[in-house]
């Protein structure tokens, strides 16, 4: 009996420890794909990437009002302005993408010169990484991110928190146990059904209420973002609330402070690192989101501070145009190291977030403080 | 200073009460739009059949066979892994040593990670590491493995559903009062008889809501099989493990922005959406069900 | 004369650096029941839960000092305490049966130790439940949840539970103290009709049961063993003082 006992202890505990192998993996394989930027090793290659069994269908021009999005740079540009392709890389007469059956090659003519990525190199104003002089700065792309994220988070904060406010503080029990499960239901949307949508119908809802030219902008995207950031801050927000020991109601209530005061001047405080952390999950949740930016914002790495225009983030930019790169070039480098930026700083996120939680309010709710 | 009070207070139980009713209310209006949008398209041959014409005409059978096939390879790679290390968090780490929280806090990790950087991690490590050291091997360097396909898919989404898995069954793991285990010692049975014939039995629900769950995020996700093993269009259904598979949820995406004719797949575009909704819908509501009975039972 | 069971000497036991028992001496004599008596938190669980090594599943808990059973130390390097558990089996405060039938809870034990034949699981299950005085009550149900039992039935049906595995010492660790008063009297029924086959110690801050059921008494007090003796003796002419006071009421 005793010999089954200890293999059964060591293999269970060996599988717990493949998922920190994991998390340390993933880490790994992302970054290593982004050294050779440093290393200055990557050349724009020209061999064929992966047999795709694609037939056409995909990638092909969308013509349809509107689409012609700009590629880098700010306004002026508009002259140098290449299709946009959702989803996909350019369609410029220099490259060829997948919409051909069997093949899909990047094929870059001539002088892959010096396509040394520096880090000057990164910090660009231009994000043009498919051309004959390709540029890879990420600033665009961090603008359009923040962007995004701002816009999102302007929306989905105040929201949830207020909603999160009423279910906590003024709701009967009744309504609370509706409340709660209606807003899972939004957290069970896929978030490629919330970036049809967008695309589908709020685009042009809100394209006819504020009469703008791009009908996908970052507007529409940050929008679109929030619901998929409402959930996570209502549910951990009114889980704070909730958490707060009901002795701190009751003495408020006791001496003669109403519903609304007592939530607004204690329950609230009390929970506030919790709802900080609460946001700072809903960022989190928004940076690393893909599918709606791709859908619903315009592709188009600019950098401008018009909420109307479209824009381009992180996530989308991988997600874009990973599927047409080659495998070792620069631009995959980028994208890996795009990768890694984003890991790093979701990471940051939500271990300030937990830092929070567990430290500022745990200590506060027990007393501590 | 009373009627003040009172008018604040009906100002904030008007505001807080407002948001939740904008938020319903949005949610409710998706719902109508995506039902009214697809609902005419929606019939069993529409479930059935194959695309046509360019994606303008048939069905998306071939899309809810690549989903079905994918969230299937991706359970079974996920679902046993994440259920013994939940197994292994609840009954054999002891809570304070440094392996438990590393393991807790890799997890936490895995389950805010974005899920992009799952499709970078499979597009590194499995198609061009592990796929590439296997076409080295077993077929001389031709290319087989080290190119997108329904297995990295299924890999990678496993590895972003795991956390879902070892949450849900951690709970239901803990729910098994202490004192039935010490029962079982006090009977002399040993740790792993005690784990297989006591805690186990009552951990099957949280296994099979955990599973649940994972299969309708999965079904969900896109991003991690952007550029891992989804295609739009392919002529036939996936046979082996190396062939590349439809999905609904790229189906939608693709066919929404970069469908040829717009209007013309448009009512297919809401009716797909509208499968997917209903299909996650369905998951996560028997999931409940079940944790809610879970949670009745004790 | 009765054999001495149990002997345990010098036993101290540490959580961390805190004692909680302090160097206890018994001889708890065969085929009687001792009872351990004392105001809550003194020790007295901790120290039945000595006697079958439950206490290993603490982390931190240190031990020292000697418990000989039948003469052999269980603490012992070579001493399995799974095995220990077989023979010395334990009854608990709050009944926990297994969410299982009433069948396979009393199963349970014998399938742990192998026994598969179906024939003979049947034969040790009414035995066990005959032993524990509840088998006219449960026989037509075998194969129900024995969740659906009273909270006094439970309690007996986790006695027939631990008899099953067929144990030389049952330890009972307040084992009426959440029951109505008919299910007590039931239980102290039981036990008295046990002892004429297993050695039996039970710990109780019902002193008056203590009185009602037991051969011979403990009683700690703050980790120690303050006197032990005959329950006649112990009742009526203690030795030291604080016995007298914690008997009479005056603190507890």
């Amino acid at each position: 009996m005793r010999p089954s006992e200890f293999f059964a202890e060591k293999i269970i505990t060996g599988v717990a420890f493949l998922s920190i192998a994991i998390i340390i993996l993933i880490f790994l394989f992302v970054f290593r794909e982004t050294l050779p930027i440093f290393s200055g090793k990557a050349v724009k290659k020209t061999e064929v990437t992966s047999v795709k069994q694609e037939t056409s269908g995909a990638a092909a021009t969308y013509q349809n009002e509107n689409k012609q999005e700009v590629y880098g740079g700010s306004e002026p540009e508009v002259q140098a302005a290449k299709q946009e392709v959702y989803g996909a890389t350019s369609n410029s007469e220099d490259t060829l993408v997948s919409g051909e059956a069997g093949v899909s090659s990047y094929k870059e003519d001539e002088s892959g010169e010096g396509n040394r990525v520096t880090v000057k190199g990164l910090a660009g104003k231009v994000w043009m990484p498919v051309s004959d002089n390709p540029r890879y700065g990420l600033l665009p792309l961090i603008v359009g991110t923040f962007k995004i994220t701002i816009i999102a988070i302007l929306f989905a904060a105040p929201l949830a928190i207020l909603a999160a406010l009423f279910s906590a503080a003024f709701a009967p029990r009744w309504m609370r146990e509706f409340i709660k499960p209606a807003i899972e239901i939004l957290a069970g949307f896929p978030s490629v059904v919330i970036g049809f949508f967008a695309l589908i119908v709020m685009a042009t809802f809100f394209q006819h209420l504020f009469g703008y030219e791009t009908r996908l902008n970052a507007f529409v995207g940050g929008v679109a973002m929030a619901l998929a950031a409402i959930p996570i801050i209502f549910t951990v927000t009114e889980d704070v609330m909730t958490a707060v020991p009901s002795t701190y109601k009751e003495a408020s209530l006791a001496l003669g402070a109403s519903k609304w005061q007592t939530a607004f001047f204690v329950t609230l405080p009390a929970a506030a690192p919790g709802i900080f952390a609460a946001v700072l999950l809903g960022i989190g949740r928004i940076f690393g989101e893909t599918m709606i930016v791709l859908m619903a914002t315009g592709n188009a790495a600019l950098i401008s501070m018009n909420p109307f225009d479209s824009v381009r983030t992180l996530s989308a930019t991988i997600g874009a145009e990973m599927a047409e790169v080659v495998f070792g070039d620069t631009h995959y480098s980028v994208l890996f190291l795009i990768g890694t930026l984003l890991f790093v700083f979701t990471f940051a996120l939500n271990a300030t977030a937990e830092f929070y939680v567990k430290g500022r309010l745990m200590t506060r709710l027990q007393g501590k403080t | 200073m009373k009627k003040i009070q009172k008018l604040t207070g009906g100002v904030m139980m008007g505001a807080t009460g407002l948001s939740v009713v904008i938020i319903i209310a949005v949610i409710v209006i998706m719902l109508i739009v995506i039902i009214i949008g697809g609902k005419d398209t929606l019939s069993w041959k529409f479930l059935t059949s194959f695309p046509q014409d360019g994606m303008t005409k048939g069905g998306i059978f071939p899309a809810l066979y690549g989903t079905a096939l994918m969230v299937i390879i991706m359970s079974v790679a996920a679902v046993p892994f994440g259920a013994i290390t939940a197994l292994y968090l609840t009954e054999y780490a002891r809570e304070s040593s440094w392996i438990a929280k590393t393991v807790q806090f890799a997890v936490r990790t895995l389950s805010m990670v974005p899920s992009i950087i799952f499709g970078l991690f499979g597009l590194g490590f499995f198609i061009k590491f592990v796929g590439g050291g296997m076409d080295k091997i077993f077929s001389g360097g031709k290319l087989i493995w080290a190119q997108p396909n329904i297995l990295w898919a299924s890999l990678t989404m496993a590895l972003l559903t795991l956390p879902v898995v070892i949450v849900s069954v951690e709970e239901s793991i803990k729910a098994v009062p202490r004192d039935l285990r010490d029962a079982s010692l006090a009977l002399g049975a040993t740790k792993w008889q005690t784990i297989r014939k006591v805690v186990l039995p009552g951990a099957r629900s949280g296994i099979l809501t955990g599973t649940i769950l994972a299969i309708s995020r999965g079904a969900g996700e896109v991003a991690p099989i952007l550029f891992t093993g989804a295609a739009y269009y392919l002529a036939t259904l996936p046979h082996s493990l190396s062939d590349q598979f439809m999905s609904l949820g790229y189906h939608i995406y693709i066919m929404s922005t970069q469908s040829v004719n717009v209007d013309q797949t448009l009512p297919i575009q809401f009716a797909t959406t509208l499968v997917l909704l209903l299909l996650t819908f369905t998951l996560n509501f028997v999931a409940v069900l079940i944790r809610s009975r879970l949670r009745r039972a004790h | 004369m009765k054999e001495i069971k149990i002997k345990t000497r010098d036993l101290s036991l540490y959580y961390g650096s805190k004692m909680a028992l302090n160097s206890i001496s018994m001889d708890i004599p065969q085929k009687q029941v001792t009872a351990l008596i004392g105001p809550s938190g003194c020790g007295k669980s901790t120290f039945l839960r000595t006697l079958n090594r439950m206490n290993d599943l603490i982390p931190g808990v240190r031990i020292t000092g000697e418990v000989l059973v039948d003469n052999f130390n269980i603490y012992d390097k070579n001493v399995d305490a799974v095995n220990l558990r077989k023979k010395v089996g334990m009854v608990f405060q709050k009944s926990n049966p297994f969410a299982k039938s009433i069948f396979e809870n009393v199963a349970y034990g014998p399938k742990i130790n192998g026994i598969h034949d179906h024939k003979k699981l049947k034969e040790i299950v009414e035995r066990s439940l005959h032993r524990a005085a509840i088998w006219e009550e449960v026989k037509d149900r075998l194969h129900d949840s024995a969740l659906g039992l009273s909270g006094g039935q439970q309690q007996r049906l986790c006695i027939a539970r631990t008899l099953a595995v067929d144990p030389e010492i049952i330890l009972m660790d307040e084992p009426a103290s959440a029951l109505d008063p008919i299910s007590t009297s039931k239980i102290e029924e039981l036990i008295f009709k046990l002892k004429e086959n297993y050695t039996i110690i039970i710990v109780t801050h019902n002193m008056q049961q203590a009185a009602r059921v037991s051969d011979n008494t403990g009683f700690f007090y703050i980790g120690e063993l303050i006197e032990f003796g005959k329950t006649k003796k112990i009742f009526t002419a203690p030795d030291k003082k604080q016995t007298e006071d914690y008997i009479t009421g005056r603190f507890g």
